[in-house]
């Protein structure tokens, strides 16, 4: 179909379009940026302090909510059970609702009224205004690229194989360890990164539970309310290059982990 | 002792009913019938992977009918091998291993063995998805060996294989057979079943309607079904004409015309006769013999057949006579030479 040179074109110029309509904004960010902005920026130790919040509450929501989630995926792909079209639903609830309704919704359960909140306190744990909040926010509105990706992966996995495990001995657990996830780990692994990813950039759920410690999406927010675009956007260039160079990095390594797979 | 007691299964589209089987510690049993009867079913439902809707399996006298599938000792080599993919030939090998405390160097020497016993010693480093079919089989074969299970089930482990894989493996079958394994092997390959195997058992619609020995089941089938299924060709459709005398002679009609005396007690009045193409007997001219059955007809065809030839005659019915080659050049027997066949009733098997 694309060897007729009018269809050709056409296609050609709108996929361009959307191309451009990507990366243009983030373009503009860069270029508008000089060097020794980045460098200040850089510099700056509440800016390196919000990315590195930012980095780690999600990443330890990704290794708090991933260890539940990914049986969870796995029972949604192998079992069936009356509601199961409703529990799908349920799990993609927190990417469909606003973001700043999701905050809501965390501080009602966590708020220090509510039992979630006092147990927490007993324990040293404050979730309002608390990192352990900004890790829940996080992980409220990711958690479904992760459950959603390893779904799929666990349902390319032939059952089959893991019957043939347990017909040569294996206990439950172990064909679970053994054979389900290091045959879906690629799926898993990029539900794992999509969610980490997912996490970094929130700001409307985390922004109603913690406004401080300051993850770097509300630092932005706050620079851009309090001094303007020129102040925000140097900020804005230099969280972005960040995630680019982890994620980048990330997908190099999967892609050798794939091409190491298909060579076998 | 592995026995199956009135042993059914309900799937969506599909019914086994009614399987009843005893088998020896030594036995090695073909499991015969077409794509779709219920073979592959019958063993997933040993194996643990289906349960049953009724009946029992009793293995050494317990009962493991609800036994999970990891604690039953019944090892199953799939159709399609299911080797892990991300595991190397050794660790394939080496999987039911881990279940039980062995050392790292025991674990090494008991994969190197099974490795040797099966012939892929040289394939310890290779991912299975770098494997030919016939290597794949031995792999998988290993790996269900190296569980020790009680009972060895194998579902079609020489389909898709060229002669001389099919030769080699088939040698690995008998050997492992050879060191005590109860083997139940899946085909629909009446060859195969009656190389390998000292029963045979056929299911048809899910229905197991002959259960024997090879002997027993192919020189005596009791449907037409196993008939046509052992590769029997001169089995025709007749009705019975009731012989008045007490010899126990009757008449088989075939067709219109053609009628063939034989042996019965049988009071049926239609069904199929059977007459093994190795009984039949081709001349030149009429025999002077006991045999009541003698047709004249005409060669058909004429070709070659394992190691001998078979004749194709047109007499009232299409016969097919085994020869030896010397016999086709000694009488020169060619498509549309006049030649007689002769039969004694004896050799006749009336199916109802």
């Amino acid at each position: 179909m694309l060897k007729n040179w009018k269809t050709g074109l056409v296609f050609l110029f709108l996929s361009g379009f959307i191309l451009l309509f990507i990366v243009a904004p983030l373009a503009g960010m860069f270029l508008q940026t000089s060097g020794s902005q980045y460098l200040e920026t850089l510099a700056d130790s509440q800016v390196r302090e919000s990315i590195r919040l930012t980095l780690l509450a999600s990443l330890a929501g990704v290794m708090i909510f991933g260890i539940a989630a990914i049986p969870l995926a796995y029972v949604l792909a192998r079992k069936s059970f009356p509601g199961k079209g409703f529990v799908n639903g349920l799990i993609d609830l927190p990417v469909v609702i606003p973001h700043s309704a999701a905050g809501i919704a965390i501080l009602g359960i966590v708020s220090r009224g509510t039992l979630v909140g006092q147990a927490g306190e007993a324990v040293g744990i404050q979730f309002v205004g608390g990192v352990a909040g900004i890790i829940v926010a996080m992980a409220f509105v990711s958690i479904p690229f992760l459950i959603n990706a390893a779904r799929d992966g666990f349902e390319a996995v032939p059952e089959k194989l893991e019957k043939a495990a347990l017909n040569l001995g294996a206990s439950p657990w172990r064909v679970f360890f053994t054979i389900s996830l290091p045959l879906a780990r690629r799926q898993v692994l990029t539900g794992l990164t999509m969610m980490w990813a997912r996490g970094l950039s929130e700001f409307g759920a985390v922004v109603i539970i913690a406004y401080h410690p300051m993850v770097t999406p509300v630092l932005i927010w706050e620079r851009f309310a309090s001094f303007g675009l020129a102040y925000a956007r140097p900020v804005a260039a230099v969280f972005v290059v960040v995630c680019l160079i982890i994620f980048t990095g990330m997908r190099l390594l999967a892609g050798a982990s794939s091409k190491g797979m298909k060579q076998r | 002792m592995l026995e199956l007691k009135n042993i059914s299964v309900r799937l969506d589209s599909f019914v086994l009913e009614g399987v009843n089987l005893e088998l020896g510690k030594n036995d090695y049993l073909a499991l015969l019938g077409v794509s779709g009867a219920g073979k592959t079913v019958l063993l997933e439902v040993l194996a643990g992977l289906l349960k049953p809707a009724g009946g029992e399996i009793l293995l050494n006298g317990e009962n493991i009918t609800s036994r999970k599938i990891q604690h039953r000792r019944i090892g199953l080599v799939y159709q399609d091998l299911s080797l892990f993919p991300h595991l190397k030939v050794a660790a394939n090998i080496a999987y039911p291993l881990r279940n039980k405390k062995y050392t790292k160097q025991e674990l090494q020497e008991k994969v190197r063995q099974l490795a040797r016993e099966t012939g892929v010693e040289h394939l310890l480093d290779r991912y299975p998805g770098t494997l030919s079919g016939g290597e794949g089989q031995r792999v998988a074969l290993a790996r269900t060996l190296a569980s020790d299970p009680d009972v060895l089930l194998l579902d079609e482990p020489l389909a898709n294989l060229d002669v001389k894989l099919k030769t080699g493996l088939r040698a690995l079958l008998r050997r492992i057979h050879e060191q005590g394994k109860m083997v139940i092997h899946v085909t629909h390959d009446y060859m195969e079943a009656a190389t390998l195997a000292n029963k045979v058992a056929v299911i048809e619609k899910g229905r197991l309607v002959q259960f024997g020995t090879p002997d027993q089941v192919f020189r005596h089938p009791k449907t037409e079904f196993v008939a046509r299924f052992s590769g029997i060709k001169n089995l025709f459709r007749c009705r019975v004409e009731q012989s008045k005398e007490q010899n126990g002679m009757h008449h088989a009609i075939v067709g219109s015309e053609l009628s063939i005396g034989f042996l019965s007690d049988n009071g049926k009045n239609v069904g199929y006769v059977m007459i093994p193409q190795e009984d039949i007997i081709i001349s030149e001219s009429p025999l002077e013999t006991s045999a009541v059955n003698s047709y004249r007809g005409l060669i058909r065809e004429v070709y070659l057949s394992g190691a001998g030839m078979e004749v194709v005659v047109e007499a009232g019915a299409e016969f097919v006579v085994s020869v030896s080659r010397q016999s086709v050049e000694k009488m020169g027997l060619r498509p549309g030479k006049s030649i007689w066949i002769t039969f004694k009733a004896s050799a006749v098997r009336f199916i109802a």
